[in-house]
């Protein structure tokens, strides 16, 4: 059996516990409808010629359109309209253009150049499901097939075929500047060689599947005021919206989104595929259409979490210390752009992992290969890296010989500390969950690790900003002429910037992450220490460590690897009731029909469609 | 054949909201005339129990029971605007917004009552039972419903309020990515006892010990069902799930559930839990949303373990038998590396 505590006796005086709802085991108001089955998905809308949209897809990873021969499709039976991708009003998009990051780079109909096995060209609206798919089979595409790319490596060779014309390169445009996302703290390259030991390591992740029970899909239909609503799976209703109002060149106050029962999301619904879609085929026959995944393309077709491949390079002193972290890391983003380069962001502030390491540098790609766009997932953009990050750990307490769990509270950042993205760490709690989770296993650590907190030995010496190398290596199309390095630059100059370049923005309620002092606002030339120099922001080591042999529980290999080997020992092998009547998706509650598929509603507003749901 | 035995640690803290802001989230929160609440939104609940807590939220601030609050969600016609449930983001920024929107209803609210009972609004205080006295004199007293039906039929007030939270998109900076992102993290630490089989290469995970730093537990339950399976996703992870199991290389792709493999919920494995509250001072009563992060320590742990349990370094996902039996070949055979 499972089992579950609070311990309200850690923190205890941050909190205040006299509530009077919050920290209660309240039941979720729609229970009654999820176990009795009679809560309403998307799919449930069931409308009175209710039309349904497939696509004909790309058989090819890489492929020049020559020619779409419809004339078969236009005539077999059921087919009530074919959508070119010249009828998407406007064809080409980037998921996060509404927030403005990233350039247009992805049509929702591609006509031109087919840039992934199973990217869609042409959608067909049929009377049945099966007529859509008959249709798309008897549709010909003429293909000029060109040389492919799937590794991300490969991609970023001079020589490499051109995934996206919007990126050239292979590779998304961070800053109008570089074609990778750096960090730069400190210097690794000095660290490493003041270093006792250095621990390499590649890490791999694999595309994985949301593997949502529902797939994506929405439904359709004209309104009789000039509007179009739209029940959908989406995980972001706005963002679904917004998506859909400007590929179809709409004001997106002529569309209705409805959104509710989600049979699962984990990242996957983010995307805003189906919507458009949906919405246009109604457009353009006037009447409800479905689209929706069938399981073979949720799980080839549609974006799955991106495969990452990370390399780590740790340089320790033997006492257990990391004083120098590089990360080399690339993101497989598939043909498109969709979210990873997004993620990227996002993994790079969260180098290097919840530990503070005086010197931290990074280069981080955003690579285009002629795959399934990546998208989000549960862990987005942080899930590959602490894979990373944490199998690297275990192979740094190899190196020295320490027991895994005391080096990570040895090296875990306090409050107060500075990260490598240059904001003050606070809040942290990472050692009591290390201290916690040893004592609920049984895995003995020693007392004085045992005796560490978040709450002190942070800051300090660990709240400067070091002097840091920078270096420019890695410009845009640059890669495109000579194979450049692609881990962070072994040379640099030291950073004539100030200290904090990025203005810390404010919440409207309460603030965000602290900002770095602006003592050092100007470069100061003494940052680092005469002293042991890269060491100095590490806390002081525990005086009985070393002597001290690890706890049975976890013999460690006496034995270090000389310095400079790579640890790998392996190959890398390829109280209230529920109430019933209070569920949220109320809005097909108000028109009921008498009889049952009868057409031509006449109260504004509705749709001329609806005939009731499905499970009434 | 014969099993082997291993243990592997993780830890890791994870970012809770849209990296570098820029996502907006709105409530709208107003009172019917009987005196219950409407909590007006369009942040979907994907199952996650975005409808709970909002709505555990809403009674809390206002001051009302649970019961007395409803959570309306999901429609682009009614709810105001929400950036969307990714990004661990909904407890912390629809959270937020519905704070913002519950304390100006209460603030109408208990300026009706005051007008019914004749006394500064400052000196009432609710009891969260559906009824608000007059601090220090308990006898003084009127119902939320009456307040209600006095503020509609009486007054001609709204007992309504308007939330939102943002915190505005931030710069990334070229050269050193110095950057303002998230603005709260929460913790995890796991270990996790498995066994080889020498033979086949398989992997069964045994037991999952753990402690998740979540802020606070705004609802206990569903922060143990998030936190379980969430878990179990992980392991999941780090030993069946691929869409491209020979990547970079795209053949042998899944395209259902037999062939893409999941474990059953017969599989989820005994995981011993220990949740502790550090609650961030910008987050809905500390609140970080456990969702998302409650996942990727499980991956790593995994593979630790397996090391530990028979010295193969797995550092390509998933860990499948084909790898287990390939690394334990190289080696010579398994090597048990002590626990």
């Amino acid at each position: 059996m499972s089992s579950i505590e609070f311990r309200k006796d850690l923190f205890a005086d941050e909190r205040d516990d006299a509530l009077n709802e919050i920290g209660k085991p309240t039941i979720r108001q729609d229970i009654l409808g999820h176990v009795t089955g009679r809560s309403p998905y998307f799919d449930d809308h069931l409308f009175d010629g209710l039309l349904h949209l497939r696509c004909v897809r790309s058989p090819h990873h890489h492929a020049r359109i020559r020619a779409i021969n419809t004339r078969a499709a236009q005539s077999m039976p059921g087919v009530v309209r074919i959508i070119m991708p010249q009828d998407v009003p406007n064809n080409l998009n980037t998921l996060l253009a509404l927030i403005g990051f990233g350039k247009d780079d992805e049509a929702l109909l591609q006509g031109n150049k087919v840039a992934y096995q199973g990217e869609a060209i042409v959608a067909v609206v049929a009377e049945t499901e099966l007529q859509a798919r008959n249709a798309c089979n008897a549709i010909q595409v003429d293909y000029d097939v060109l040389p492919h790319v799937l590794d991300v490596e490969e991609a970023l060779l001079p020589n490499a075929p051109v995934v996206n014309e919007t990126y050239p390169n292979n590779t998304f445009d961070y800053h109008e500047l570089y074609d990778h996302q750096k960090l730069r703290f400190g210097d690794t390259q000095k660290a490493f060689a003041e270093a006792d030991h250095i621990v390499e390591g590649q890490y791999q992740m694999s595309p994985i599947e949301q593997a949502p029970t529902e797939t994506c899909g929405a439904i359709a239909a004209p309104e009789t005021n000039d509007r179009y609503v739209c029940y959908t799976s989406t995980q972001a209703l706005f963002f679904s919206l917004g998506t859909t109002a400007k590929l179809l060149d709409m004001p997106s106050s002529r569309m209705h989104f409805i959104g509710g029962t989600v049979g699962g999301g984990f990242g996957g619904k983010v995307d805003s595929l189906h919507e458009p879609l949906a919405v246009l085929g109604a457009r353009l026959t006037g009447r409800p259409v479905k689209y929706s995944y069938d399981r073979a393309e949720e799980m080839q077709v549609g974006a799955p979490r991106g495969a990452e491949r990370w390399r780590i390079k740790d340089g320790l002193l033997s006492d257990g210390r990391i004083i120098a972290r590089q990360f080399t890391g690339f993101f497989d983003s598939g043909a498109y752009t969709r979210l990873s380069s997004y993620a990227i962001i996002k993994g790079t502030g969260h180098l290097p992992g919840p530990y503070t390491i005086p010197n931290v540098s990074s280069n981080v790609y955003c690579v285009y290969t002629n795959r399934t766009p990546a998208t989000a997932m549960r862990g987005f953009g942080i899930t590959g890296v602490d894979f990373s990050i944490e199998c690297h750990m275990d192979k740094v307490a190899e190196t020295v010989g320490m027991n895994p769990i005391e080096l990570r509270i040895l090296n875990a950042y306090r409050d107060g500390d500075m990260k490598a993205h240059r904001r003050t760490a606070k809040n942290c709690a990472l050692i009591e969950c290390a201290q916690v989770a040893a004592q609920k296993a049984n895995w003995s650590i020693e007392p004085q690790y045992a005796a560490m907190s978040s709450l002190q030995g942070g800051g300090a010496e660990r709240a400067q900003i070091p002097q840091t190398v920078i270096d420019d290596v890695g410009k845009i199309g640059a890669r495109k002429h000579n194979a450049i390095e692609t881990d962070p630059a072994t040379n640099g100059t030291i950073s004539s910037k100030p200290s904090s370049t990025v203005t810390p923005v404010h919440a409207t309620q309460a603030m965000g992450d602290s900002v770095a002092p602006v003592s050092n606002s100007a470069p100061v030339a003494n940052v680092i220490a005469a002293t042991s120099p890269a060491a100095m922001n590490v806390p002081a080591v525990p005086a009985t460590h070393g002597q001290t042999p690890p706890p049975q529980t976890f013999t460690q290999s006496a034995t270090s690897p000389p310095a400079g080997a790579p640890s790998s020992q392996a190959p890398r092998p390829s109280p209230a009731p529920p109430v019933v009547s209070t569920d949220a998706p109320k809005p097909v509650e108000p028109y009921r029909p008498q009889q049952p598929f009868s057409r031509g509603v006449k109260r504004p507003g509705a749709s001329p469609f609806v005939s009731g749901t499905r499970r009434r | 054949m014969s099993l082997h035995k291993g243990r592997g640690f993780a830890c890791i803290n994870y970012p809770i909201g849209m990296n570098l802001g820029g996502d907006p989230s709105q409530a709208l929160v107003h009172s019917t005339p009987d005196g219950k609440f409407m909590v007006t939104l369009s942040a979907i609940d994907l199952g996650q129990g975005m409808k709970s807590v909002t709505r555990q939220i809403a009674a809390e601030t206002i001051g009302v029971p649970v019961e007395d609050v409803y959570v309306d969600t999901a429609d682009s016609d009614t709810g105001p605007h929400d950036m969307g449930s990714f990004a661990s983001r909904g407890t912390h920024r629809v959270g937020n917004a519905v704070i913002q929107a519950a304390k100006e209803a209460r603030g109408v609210m208990l300026e009706a009552a005051a007008e019914e009972l004749e006394v500064n609004a400052g000196d009432l205080e609710t009891d969260g039972h559906g009824n608000i006295h007059v601090k220090g004199a308990p006898g003084r007293t009127i119902t939320v419903e009456q307040t209600a039906i006095a503020a509609q039929f009486r007054q001609g007030r709204t007992i309504s309020g308007r939330g939102i939270f943002l915190i505005p998109m931030s710069d990334v900076d070229p050269d050193t990515g110095e950057m303002t992102p998230v603005s709260c993290f929460a913790h995890a630490a796991v270990v996790v006892d498995l066994q080889v089989d020498d033979e086949t290469g398989e992997v069964e995970v045994l037991e999952v010990n753990s402690a998740y730093e979540v802020g606070r537990a705004l609802n206990p339950k569903m922060v143990e069902q998030q936190l379980i399976g969430g878990a179990w996703m992980g392991i999941s992870h780090a030993l069946y799930e691929t869409t491209e199991p020979y990547y970079p290389n795209r053949d042998h792709g899944p395209t259902d559930f037999n062939q893409y493999l999941m474990p059953g919920a017969g599989q989820v494995v005994n995981h011993n839990i220990a949740v502790l509250e550090r609650p961030a001072e910008d987050a809905p009563f500390g609140g970080k949303g456990p969702g998302e992060m409650c996942a990727n320590p499980l991956l790593p742990a995994v593979a630790n373990a397996v090391y530990n349990a028979v010295g193969v370094r797995c550092d390509t996902l998933p860990i499948t038998p084909e790898k287990v039996l390939r690394g334990i070949l190289v080696n010579g055979g398994a090597q048990n590396r002590g626990g």
